[in-house]
């Protein structure tokens, strides 16, 4: 092979004609402003409500001024209405089961006589927490009204229970969703989700395209190197990535009100890495696919585990451990993490590195792949 | 290295999946030199000039092209060599001027805009060079692609069908600027189906099946066959096709319009064919390119079994 050298010219010319080419296809540039709008509008909506007067199920074994203090400051706080009163536990399953309620209060037979004698009893709050965002306001809500209770009712002769440990405790049963994920997850989450699916497919089909319309044969045949073709394709879309990772920091800020306590830089940063990863996995994928469509096919086949693995959809901690595994290699999974770390909860660059090292190992483990399957000739 | 051939490859082969697709090909193309590459559709043509070019691997053989080596060179190669793909392969969402500036970046020409305003000026684009190449019909893209591949002035053309489609006094003005770049050194291979074309080429090359079968000037080419040739005129030339093509010792009938161009190996089939009935007048002709063509397409199949163990 005699040696010829990457030339920076060459490789403008080809980023001057993709973004020559993505100036004219309008649909396409309709996606990278559309999907982040339209998702984070979709996804994001369902974060900032708070639903209240959320229907509950009393089993009230036990009847006394305490008890029923306990509940009107439930039903007082307005995110929780009594709706029934229920015999036993196998009812309240039953109508949890069925969604009648999202909450059942469990207060044990003896629940007063234990209290007064000092023995810290139990009241169990059940909740119906598939959809987390539905009941973690109520939830949380739960413990302050505790202490509301505490502070009204334990007077006179019982005023010494109030003062050290609380008195009885609440425990708070999440059903169906062990994690309960926090109410922050949903828009920073949807930045690697975004970027994972417009960076991925545009790529792919971005190399694709030259093959499937013959043009890929032409630019062989002229002296450019395979390497500025690839490179000078992805420039436009490495723009397109940090516009869109704009957007959505706009749009959580504005929009949603997601608190953003780490460095900027530093989202940015985690952005370009893992801008990269997903540029990698769009090259590879381009030189496995003969055509747009099986590039397509195969996004989606990349996708898919991305959405459901990564933590985004289902709270990683929740998934079993093969699923863990698996959820581990994939960047969104880190990039996640790290988009919520920096921006929630301000982490620096230990707390970071982490999660950072798997995605540069996975570049540079696809990046091996694409550069084996990587074709100079049309063989 | 000047002196070197434009293109000389030696047993050039290339095999899709089980299927030897070209099969040991040698040619040689000096400078200066109009060379056409005929044959069948599907016989080797494209993949050969691809091969030349370096942008097909060849599974064996070796050659060089303007003196660099066409496995290890190709990259010297592309710089030298225009090359106009079969199907047309610029981009239809860039406008005329905007191919035409895109492969003169990617050549790295020093007078790019010049360079691009002269090939539109030649073209008589110059006028619609904003309009976007997908709209241009078929015969203009096929002038736009050849004017894009010569646009770096390149030693060699590959020009693969360059004028499919094309009416025919374009045709004349493109073989016209053929033969000038050719005076001027310039070496072209030229794949075509048309006769006319074969005959204004300085040799020809003829393929099928994936092997050449012969390569020469015009004459050689037809010499190489010893077919002697007759033009028959007849009565229901249709049921006279058949029985003379059931006659021992005729190679091959093809109708032409009112006669029938009967060629054999024999020279002395005339007096046969003189006396056969329905027969009115015969009358030897020179044996021309499209017979030793049409014959050589129709024996290729034998030839090729005949030489397979
Ligand atoms: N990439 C490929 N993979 C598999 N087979 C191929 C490939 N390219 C060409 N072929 C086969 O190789 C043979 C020769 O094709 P080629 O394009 O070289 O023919 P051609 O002489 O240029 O024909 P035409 O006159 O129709 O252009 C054909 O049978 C074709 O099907
Ligand atoms: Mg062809």
């Amino acid at each position: 092979m005699s040696r010829e050298w990457f030339s920076l010219a060459r490789w403008w010319s080809i980023v001057l004609k993709e973004v020559l080419q993505l100036r004219r296809d309008r649909i396409t540039l309709a996606m990278i402003v559309g999907i982040p709008l339209v998702q984070i509008s979709l996804f994001g909506f369902a974060i900032n409500n708070d639903p209240r007067h959320l229907p509950t199920a009393v089993i009230a074994a036990d009847h006394s001024e305490i008890t029923r203090s306990l509940i009107a400051g439930l039903q007082n706080s307005s995110y929780f209405e009594v709706t029934e009163t229920l015999p036993d536990e196998a009812a309240g399953a039953r109508a949890l089961a069925q969604g009648r309620v999202q909450f059942v209060l469990n207060i044990p037979a003896d629940f007063t006589v234990r209290l007064i004698r000092g023995e810290r009893p139990a009241v169990l709050l059940e909740a119906d927490a598939t959809d987390p965002s539905a009941t973690g306001n109520a939830l949380s809500a739960a413990s302050g009204i505790l202490q509301g209770v505490i502070d009204k009712d334990f007077k006179g002769p019982l005023a010494a229970l109030a003062g050290g440990a609380a008195p009885f405790e609440m425990r708070l049963h999440r059903l169906y969703n062990p994690e309960g994920i926090t109410q922050y997850n949903i828009v920073p989450g949807l930045m690697g989700v975004i970027l994972t699916l417009t960076l991925v497919l545009m790529t792919g089909l971005a190399i694709t395209r030259e093959r499937e319309r013959g043009t890929m044969e032409n630019l062989l045949a002229t002296p450019v190197l395979p390497l500025e073709v690839m490179t000078g394709k992805i420039l436009p879309y490495i723009v397109i990535g940090l516009i869109q990772t704009t957007i959505i920091m706009l749009a959580a800020h504005f929009m949603f009100r997601v608190p953003f306590v780490g460095s900027v830089l530093a989202l940015y940063l985690a952005a370009l890495l893992f801008i990269a990863a997903s540029l990698t996995v769009g090259i590879t994928l381009s030189s496995l696919a003969g055509n747009q469509l099986q590039a397509m096919q195969m996004t989606m086949f990349y996708f898919l585990p991305n959405i459901l693995l990564s933590g985004f959809m289902f709270p990683f901690r929740g998934m079993p451990q093969w699923a863990q595994v698996l959820g581990s290699v994939l960047p969104l999974t880190h990039f996640n993490r790290l988009v919520r770390g920096i921006m929630l909860k301000g982490n620096g660059w230990v707390e970071l590195w982490p999660d950072v090292w798997p995605i540069l190992l996975f570049t540079v483990l696809v990046m091996g792949v694409a550069l084996r399957f990587y074709r100079r000739t049309l063989d | 290295m000047k002196a070197a051939a434009a293109i000389d490859v030696r047993e050039l082969s290339k095999r899709f999946g089980d299927k030897l697709v070209v099969d040991r090909v040698s040619l040689q193309v000096q400078r200066g030199e109009i060379f056409g590459f005929l044959g069948p559709n599907g016989s080797g043509k494209t993949t050969s000039i691809r091969m030349m070019c370096g942008l097909l691997t060849p599974d064996g053989g070796e050659g060089h092209c303007l003196g660099y080596d066409i496995r290890r060179e190709a990259a010297q190669i592309k710089r030298q060599v225009g090359y106009m793909t079969q199907r047309f392969s610029y981009w239809e969402d860039l406008s005329i001027r905007e191919n035409l500036d895109f492969v003169a970046r990617l050549y790295q020409l020093p007078r790019r805009r010049e360079a691009v305003d002269r090939a539109l000026e030649d073209l008589g684009l110059a006028s619609r060079a904003r309009q976007l190449t997908g709209t241009l019909s078929g015969g203009w893209k096929q002038r736009l692609a050849l004017a894009a591949c010569m646009l770096h002035e390149p030693q060699l053309l590959l020009l693969d069908e360059p004028t499919a489609g094309v009416d025919p006094s374009a045709r004349r003005d493109f073989w016209e600027e053929l033969h000038r770049l050719a005076a001027r050194g310039i070496s072209v291979l030229v794949s075509t189906h048309y006769m006319d074309e074969a005959e204004r080429c300085h040799k020809l090359a003829y393929i099928a099946y994936g092997r050449l079968l012969v390569q020469g000037r015009g004459e050689e080419v037809i010499a190489s066959q010893k077919l002697s040739t007759w033009r028959l005129e007849g009565e229901d030339l249709v049921n006279l096709a058949q029985r003379l093509e059931r006659t021992p010792g005729v190679a091959q009938v093809i109708a032409f319009g009112a006669a029938l161009h009967v060629s054999s190996h024999d020279a002395g089939l005339m007096d046969t064919l003189r006396v056969l009935p329905g027969v009115r007048r015969v009358e030897t002709i020179a044996t021309g390119l499209e017979d030793v063509f049409v014959y050589l397409m129709s024996h290729a199949d034998d030839n090729f079994r005949q030489g397979a163990p």
